[in-house]
């Protein structure tokens, strides 16, 4: 029976932490503190798409995201920009930004693979869209 | 952007080729979903600069409306592809970005406070009975900031008191911005009267990852 919880990080931060649940486990859940397993990317094709650059936005993102995460992320998708440590975030300057947006928001799996390290388990990505249905006995 | 002009674009989407009764698939009308999209902006500031997910999305509908409504950015979630793929088209054809993510909601959970506000017109339970209260319950999970949804007034004390005691709403309001009993058309033939509310999650703790 499946019973990860996962986290998914794909394009952007906003799948960063999607978590794919079987539906009791939801009760026994403590609120917040989720031990999520970073999903691995196989990346067959990306895509850079151009997004308004809102610093403000971006620097309020920026308290909110797994680091490292990103970081991993954005390399498997063929951007190497991003620091692997965490920068101090009284030192978010207009270029450290302009990196951060491009990996948070620009940055477009179109087509491969989420892997989950632990289990295994695949969720394939076609024409950008994830597809993270569980299957009956996982559920 | 005007309201009308907001309704005249969302009315010019494309909807089901063949809707799935199973899933209670139909589309939100431009008029409703003008209105919703409109009042969380307008009253709260909860679209514009604001990360939006739209559970349900089906054809996109409400989710396009946050981003025509300057969402920073858009998330729509809904278990069926064909679906996803005409919102993908939808989104294409407005010139904007949605990201789209094929999932049940009823599985689903977010780490983080990355998501301001939930958008939904969730399915009312006629086929799949507790379909909707699970989206709401996902919805207040989720959600740091604000949840909209539609629900049928014939189950107003229950959403209310579900979402007050059981799902962490700090408060659950009515929202009378719409014709006070708006008519929603599901058959050609059955009218069927829907609140939209608005739900307030209580604050989340997390610890820092």
């Amino acid at each position: 029976m499946y019973r990860g919880t996962l986290t998914v990080h794909v394009p952007s931060s906003w799948t960063n932490r999607v978590q794919m649940h079987p539906h009791d486990e939801a009760e026994r859940v403590v609120e917040g503190v989720i031990n999520g397993f970073l999903l691995l990317i196989e990346a067959e094709r990306v895509v850079e798409k151009q997004v308004d650059f809102n610093p403000d936005f971006l620097k309020n993102m920026f308290s909110k995201i797994d680091w490292k995460a990103l970081a991993d992320a954005s390399k498997t998708m063929g951007y190497d920009e991003l620091p692997d440590e965490v920068p101090d975030p009284s030192v978010l300057d207009s270029q450290f930004l302009q990196k951060f947006h491009h990996a948070l928001l620009e940055l477009h799996l179109e087509e491969g693979t989420l892997v989950c390290p632990e289990t295994g388990r695949r969720f394939p990505v076609n024409k950008g869209i994830p597809n993270m249905l569980l299957h009956e006995n996982e559920v | 952007m005007k309201l009308k002009q907001l309704e005249s674009l969302l009315g010019n989407l494309q909807q089901f080729d063949n809707p799935k009764i199973e899933l209670e698939q139909y589309p939100t009308g431009a008029h409703i979903a003008s209105r919703m999209l409109y009042t969380a902006e307008n009253s709260f500031g909860d679209v514009s600069n604001k990360v939006v997910a739209d559970f349900g999305c089906g054809c996109g509908t409400l989710g396009l409306a946050a981003t025509l409504l300057d969402a920073e950015h858009v998330i729509g979630l809904d278990v069926d592809d064909e679906s996803l793929e005409i919102a993908s088209i939808n989104a294409e054809d407005l010139e904007v970005e949605m990201g789209l993510i094929q999932c049940e909601i009823k599985n689903l959970r977010w780490q983080g406070q990355i998501v301001d506000t939930v958008v939904m017109n969730p399915p009312f339970g006629t086929r799949k009975k507790g379909a909707d209260m699970e989206f709401l319950s996902t919805a207040l999970k989720v959600a740091s900031q604000a949840v909209y949804s539609l629900h049928k007034t014939t189950t107003r004390e229950h959403i209310k008191r579900a979402a007050l005691r059981d799902y962490g709403a700090s408060s659950a309001e009515l929202r009378y911005d719409l014709p006070k009993q708006y008519k929603f058309h599901k058959k050609k033939d059955v009218d069927i009267a829907v609140d939209l509310w608005r739900f307030v999650p209580k604050p989340k703790h997390e610890s820092s990852s």
